[in-house]
C-alpha cells in the first residue's frame, strides 16, 4: 500500500461516475418489491389452496352422501360393505374426549408452571427450566404416541384394570402433556408483561406472594392466559399421531373414555394408510372430515386472536 | 375509630404465609411434572431401544424380523427430505419476511397477509397433508416423492420461518439502514449488504428450529402416502422414499412387542438428530446475541 | 486508472480563492417549508451555504435543526408522513426535482450521525462499503481508498493493524471517526454532521472537532450542534433556528459577539434552551 498518493489524478467521485449504473439499479429497485410480493403471496396461495382443495373434494363427497346425514348422523361406519354410514358426530365426540382430557391435564399444570416461573422462581431456576420446557415442546408427536401406547396405557391399566389397550384416557393425558409447554410459556409471557409497579403496590400493603400472584397478576394477565388456552385447545383438536397410535379406530357416540375411540385426525390417517382407492366415497370422506377439522381449528385460532386483541391490557 | 386492628392482621398473617408456602410447593410440583415426564420418557426410550443401536441398525433396511430391522432407508430419506425443505422454506420464508418488514405498506392486502400467516400457523399438520396429497402428489403429478413431501413440509413450517425472520430483520437497528442510505445506497443494496448479514444469525436459529420440527413431523407424510417398508434408498428427488418418523410409526403399530423396542431405537436416532439441530441453533443464538 | 488528465475537475481540491471574491454557494435554500403530518416543522427557511466553510446550526431542541440537515440529503423522506414545499438548490439543481436521483445526491453529500453507527463488519469493510456499492471492486484501489480515508479521519494509526477486526470492538469516539472515514471514502462534496459529538466523551469530542477543522480545507461541512461553545470554536458561519424558523444567520464571530436579534442573544447567553 503506497502512502503518498493523495494526489492521485482521478478522484473517487469520478470513478463512481464512470461505474455508475443507475439505470440497472433503479430497474432492480422496481423489480425487487414485485418479486418479494410474489413470494409473500405464496403463504396466501397456500391458504387458498387448502380451502379450495377441502371445499372441492367435500362437494364431491356431498354428491354421494347427504350433508344432513354427515352433520347430524350419529353413526360412522364408512367401511361397512352393505350400508356405510357417514355421520361425523362420533368422530367429533372422539376429538372432544381427547381435547377435554388434555385441557383438564394441561390448564392447571400449565398455569401453575407459569405462576411458578413468573412469580416465584429465581432467574437461575427460570434459565434452567425454560429450555427443558422447550425440549418438551419439541418432542415429535409420534414419540409421544409411542410413549402413550407403550408406557402410559400399561401404567393406567394397572390402576384401572377395565381400561382397554386403545382408549381415550391415555392419549388424552399425553396430548395434555404435549400442550403444557405452550400454555405455560404463553401464560408466563402474559404474566411477566404485568408491570412491576402493580406488584410493588400490592407488596407495599403487606400482601404475600400468593396474594400478589392470584389477586393482582393473574387477573391482569387473564386475556393472555385465556388466549394461550384456546390456542392449546386448537393444537389438541388437530393432534394426529398420538391418537392414531394410542386411541384406536372405533368411532362411538358416547362419553366412555376407557374404550377404543376415533378422532377426526385419526380417521384421516386410518384411510390414508389403508388401501381405499382414489375416487371412492371413503377417499372423499377424508376431505369432508378434514374440512370439519379445519373449521374447528380456524374458529379456535380466530377466537384466540380476538381475545388477545380485544382484551389486551393497556398498562 | 379504627377500621383496622393490627393485632388481628398479625394473627392472620401467619396462616396467610403458610398458605403461601403450601401453594409455592404446589406450583413447584406442577413445574416439576413436565420435567419428570420428560425424564421418564427419555429413560424409558433409552432402556427400551438402546440395545438395538448398533452398526447393523444403521446399515439395514426394514425387515419382517425385528432383530434384522434397520433404518438405513428412513435415515437417508429424512436427510433427502431436509435437503428439499431447507432451501425451499428458507427462500419463501426469508423473502416474505423481507417483503413484510421492508416493503409492505400499511394497507389491507398486507394486513391480510399477516393475519393469514398467523392463521396458517394454526392449521393442523394433517390438513397440510391433504393439501400435499391433492396439489403436489396428484395435480402437479409429482407422485409420492421426496419433492412432493418436501414442498408440503416447506409450506407447513413456512409461518415459523417467516415470523423468526421478521423478528431478526426487525432487530437490525434503524441507524444501520440510515448509514447505508446516507452513502447513496439503494434500498435493495442496503437490504442485501447491511440488513440481511446482520439478521443471518436470527434467521438461521429460527430456521433450524423450524426444520427440527419438520424432521419429526409424521402426519403429512402419512396422508401423502409415504411407504414404510422400502428396500432401497432414493436416487433422485422424484423417487419415493420413507422417513424416520414414518418408520417409527410403522414399528409402533405392529402388534409384536419386539418391534416396539426397534421403534424405541428409531426414536433414539430421531431425538439425537433433534438435539444436534437444537444445539446448533442455541450455539448460533448465544454466539451472536446482543451485538448491537 | 492512472491516466493523468489535467481536464478532470477536482471538486475537492478547488484552488483557494482570493478572500475578496465571494465564495461559491453549495446549498441555496429558498422558502423551504416542511410538515410532519400536520406539524409545521420548518417555516420559510432561506439559507445560502458556502463551500469550504463550516456552517453550524444551533438552536434549542425541537427547533428543526436536525430536520433541516436531514432535508439537505433527503434522508427525511424515510419518514412517510413528511411533506415539503420550496426548493433546495444544490450546486445549481433543485434536489426536490423529479429527475434528481436521491442516490446521486447522497453520493455527493455524506452524513455523520448523532450516535456512531458503524456496520457490524470489519473496519475495512465499513470504509469500503461506499466505494463498493458504487461499483468499485478493484482490491488495490479499495486498499488505497481505505487507507486514505482512515488517514483523513485521523484514525489510521490507531487501527492500521486491525483492519479486519469488527468495528464494534472500538471505543465510541473511535467508532465515530470510523463513521467519518466511511463518509470520506466516497470523497463527498459536502459532509452533513448531525450532533456528531453528542454521544462522545470530552476527549473524543475534542478529536472530532480538530478533525472538522482539518476537513474544512477540502469539504464543505454543515454541522448541527446543541453545544454553543462547539459552534463558536469550529464554525465560520452560524445559523440560529427557533421554532422551525431561521432567526439569524451570519458569521460566527458576529453571532456570538454582537447578535442582531434579541432572541439569538437570549439563547447564546443561556437564558433559554
Amino acid at each position: 500500500m503506497s502512502t503518498k498518493d493523495s494526489n492521485k489524478s482521478i478522484s473517487v467521485q469520478e470513478m463512481i461516475a464512470q461505474k455508475s449504473n443507475r439505470g440497472l439499479l433503479s430497474r432492480i429497485e422496481k423489480l425487487v418489491p414485485k418479486i418479494l410480493f410474489a413470494i409473500a403471496a405464496m403463504s396466501v396461495l397456500t391458504t387458498i389452496g387448502i380451502v379450495l382443495t377441502l371445499i372441492f373434494e367435500t362437494i364431491i363427497f356431498f354428491t354421494r352422501v347427504s350433508p344432513l346425514e354427515f352433520i347430524f348422523g350419529t353413526e360412522w361406519y364408512p367401511f361397512a360393505n352393505t350400508t356405510p354410514a357417514y355421520g361425523i358426530l362420533p368422530l367429533i365426540v372422539g376429538t372432544l374426549k381427547i381435547t377435554g382430557i388434555a385441557v383438564l391435564v394441561a390448564v392447571p399444570i400449565g398455569i401453575a408452571t407459569a405462576i411458578f416461573l413468573s412469580e416465584y422462581a429465581s432467574e437461575r431456576t427460570r434459565r434452567f427450566i425454560k429450555p427443558i420446557l422447550e425440549v418438551l415442546a419439541g418432542v415429535p408427536t409420534i414419540v409421544y404416541g409411542f410413549f402413550a401406547l407403550t408406557f402410559v396405557t400399561p401404567v393406567l391399566q394397572s390402576i384401572f384394570p377395565q381400561l382397554s389397550i386403545f382408549n381415550a384416557l391415555s392419549p388424552g393425558i399425553v396430548v395434555g402433556i404435549m400442550i403444557i409447554p405452550m400454555i405455560a410459556s404463553l401464560s408466563e409471557d402474559a404474566m411477566t408483561s404485568v408491570p412491576n409497579a402493580m406488584r410493588e403496590g400490592a407488596y407495599a400493603l403487606g400482601s404475600t406472594r400468593l396474594e400478589v400472584a392470584l389477586k393482582v397478576v393473574l387477573p391482569a394477565a387473564t386475556s393472555g392466559i385465556v388466549a394461550s388456552t384456546v390456542l392449546a385447545i386448537s393444537r389438541a383438536i388437530g393432534e394426529t399421531m398420538i391418537v392414531s397410535v394410542a386411541a384406536g379406530s372405533t368411532p362411538g357416540f358416547n362419553w366412555d373414555i376407557t374404550g377404543s375411540i376415533q378422532t377426526m385426525t385419526a380417521y384421516i390417517v386410518q384411510v390414508t394408510t389403508g388401501d381405499a382407492g382414489y375416487g371412492t366415497t371413503i377417499y372423499y370422506s377424508i376431505y369432508a372430515v378434514g374440512f370439519t377439522l379445519f373449521l374447528f381449528t380456524l374458529v379456535m385460532n380466530l377466537l384466540a386472536q380476538y381475545i388477545s386483541k380485544r382484551f389486551r391490557e393497556e398498562y | 375509630m379504627k377500621y383496622m386492628d393490627h393485632n388481628v392482621v398479625s394473627s392472620k398473617m401467619k396462616s396467610r404465609l403458610t398458605k403461601n408456602k403450601f401453594f409455592k410447593g404446589l406450583f413447584f410440583a406442577a413445574t416439576m411434572f413436565g420435567l419428570i415426564v420428560l425424564a421418564v420418557l427419555l429413560i424409558r426410550i433409552i432402556t427400551q431401544g438402546g440395545g438395538y443401536i448398533n452398526w447393523d441398525f444403521f446399515m439395514n433396511f426394514a425387515s419382517r424380523f425385528p432383530e434384522q430391522a434397520g433404518i438405513k432407508s428412513a435415515l437417508i430419506g429424512s436427510i433427502y427430505l431436509m435437503l428439499v425443505v431447507a432451501p425451499v422454506s428458507m427462500f419463501l420464508g426469508v423473502g416474505t419476511a423481507i417483503y413484510l418488514e421492508e416493503y409492505a405498506k400499511q394497507n389491507k392486502m398486507n394486513r391480510f397477509i399477516k393475519v393469514n400467516i398467523s392463521n396458517l400457523a394454526g392449521v393442523p399438520s394433517v390438513v397440510f397433508g391433504l393439501l400435499g396429497l391433492t396439489i403436489f402428489v396428484r395435480n402437479f403429478d409429482l407422485g409420492i416423492s421426496i419433492l412432493a413431501a418436501g414442498f408440503t413440509m416447506s409450506l407447513l413450517i413456512l409461518p415459523v420461518i417467516i415470523v423468526a425472520s421478521q423478528e431478526a430483520i426487525r432487530a437490525v437497528p434503524r441507524e444501520l439502514r440510515e448509514a447505508s442510505f446516507a452513502m447513496g445506497a439503494t434500498k435493495w443494496q442496503t437490504i442485501v449488504r447491511v440488513v440481511l448479514p446482520a439478521a443471518v444469525p436470527g434467521v438461521l436459529t429460527g430456521s433450524i428450529l423450524a426444520l427440527s420440527r419438520a424432521i419429526g413431523e409424521t402426519a403429512p407424510l402419512v396422508v401423502i402416502g409415504i411407504p414404510t417398508i422400502l428396500m432401497f434408498t432414493p436416487n433422485h428427488l422424484l423417487d419415493t422414499f420413507t422417513a424416520l418418523p414414518m418408520q417409527i410409526f410403522d414399528w409402533t403399530k405392529r402388534p409384536q412387542v419386539a418391534f416396539h423396542d426397534v421403534a424405541a431405537a428409531g426414536i433414539i436416532v430421531l431425538m439425537t438428530l433433534l438435539i444436534i439441530m437444537n444445539s446448533i441453533a442455541v450455539f448460533i443464538r448465544n454466539k451472536y446475541q446482543k451485538r448491537y | 486508472m492512472a491516466t493523468t488528465t489535467t481536464k478532470s475537475v477536482k471538486i475537492n481540491n478547488q484552488p483557494i480563492k482570493n478572500e475578496i471574491v465571494e465564495k461559491t454557494s453549495v446549498y441555496k435554500t429558498n422558502q423551504l417549508n416542511l410538515w410532519y403530518g400536520s406539524n409545521h416543522a420548518l417555516k420559510n427557511i432561506d439559507l445560502d451555504i458556502k463551500e469550504n466553510e463550516v456552517t453550524a446550526i444551533i438552536g434549542p431542541s425541537g427547533c428543526g435543526k436536525s430536520t433541516y440537515i436531514k432535508t439537505l440529503n433527503r434522508m427525511i423522506e424515510i419518514i412517510p408522513t413528511v411533506k415539503t414545499s420550496g426548493e433546495i438548490i444544490y450546486r445549481g439543481r433543485n434536489i426536490f426535482s423529479k429527475d434528481y436521483q436521491v442516490e446521486d445526491l447522497r453520493t455527493k453529500v455524506g452524513m455523520v450521525f448523532q450516535k456512531p453507527n458503524p456496520f457490524p463488519k470489519s473496519i475495512y469493510d465499513n470504509i469500503a462499503y461506499g466505494p463498493r456499492i458504487h461499483g468499485i471492486k478493484n482490491k488495490k484501489i479499495l486498499d488505497e481508498i481505505v487507507e486514505k480515508s482512515l488517514r483523513g479521519a485521523a484514525i489510521w494509526d490507531e487501527v492500521k493493524d486491525r483492519l479486519n477486526e469488527n468495528a464494534y470492538g472500538l471505543s465510541g469516539g473511535q467508532q465515530q471517526r470510523i463513521c467519518i472515514a466511511r463518509c470520506l471514502a466516497i470523497e463527498p462534496d459536502v459532509i452533513l454532521m448531525d450532533e456528531p459529538t453528542s454521544a462522545l466523551d470530552p476527549i473524543s469530542t475534542l478529536k472530532v472537532e480538530e478533525l472538522v477543522q482539518e476537513l474544512k480545507t477540502q469539504y464543505s461541512i454543515i454541522i448541527v450542534t446543541h453545544n454553543m461553545q462547539q459552534a463558536a470554536r469550529i464554525s465560520d458561519k452560524t445559523a440560529f433556528f427557533l421554532n422551525g424558523e431561521v432567526i439569524e444567520y451570519d458569521d460566527t464571530d458576529k453571532i456570538f459577539s454582537n447578535p442582531s436579534d434579541k432572541r439569538t442573544e437570549d439563547y447564546i447567553s443561556g437564558r433559554f434552551g
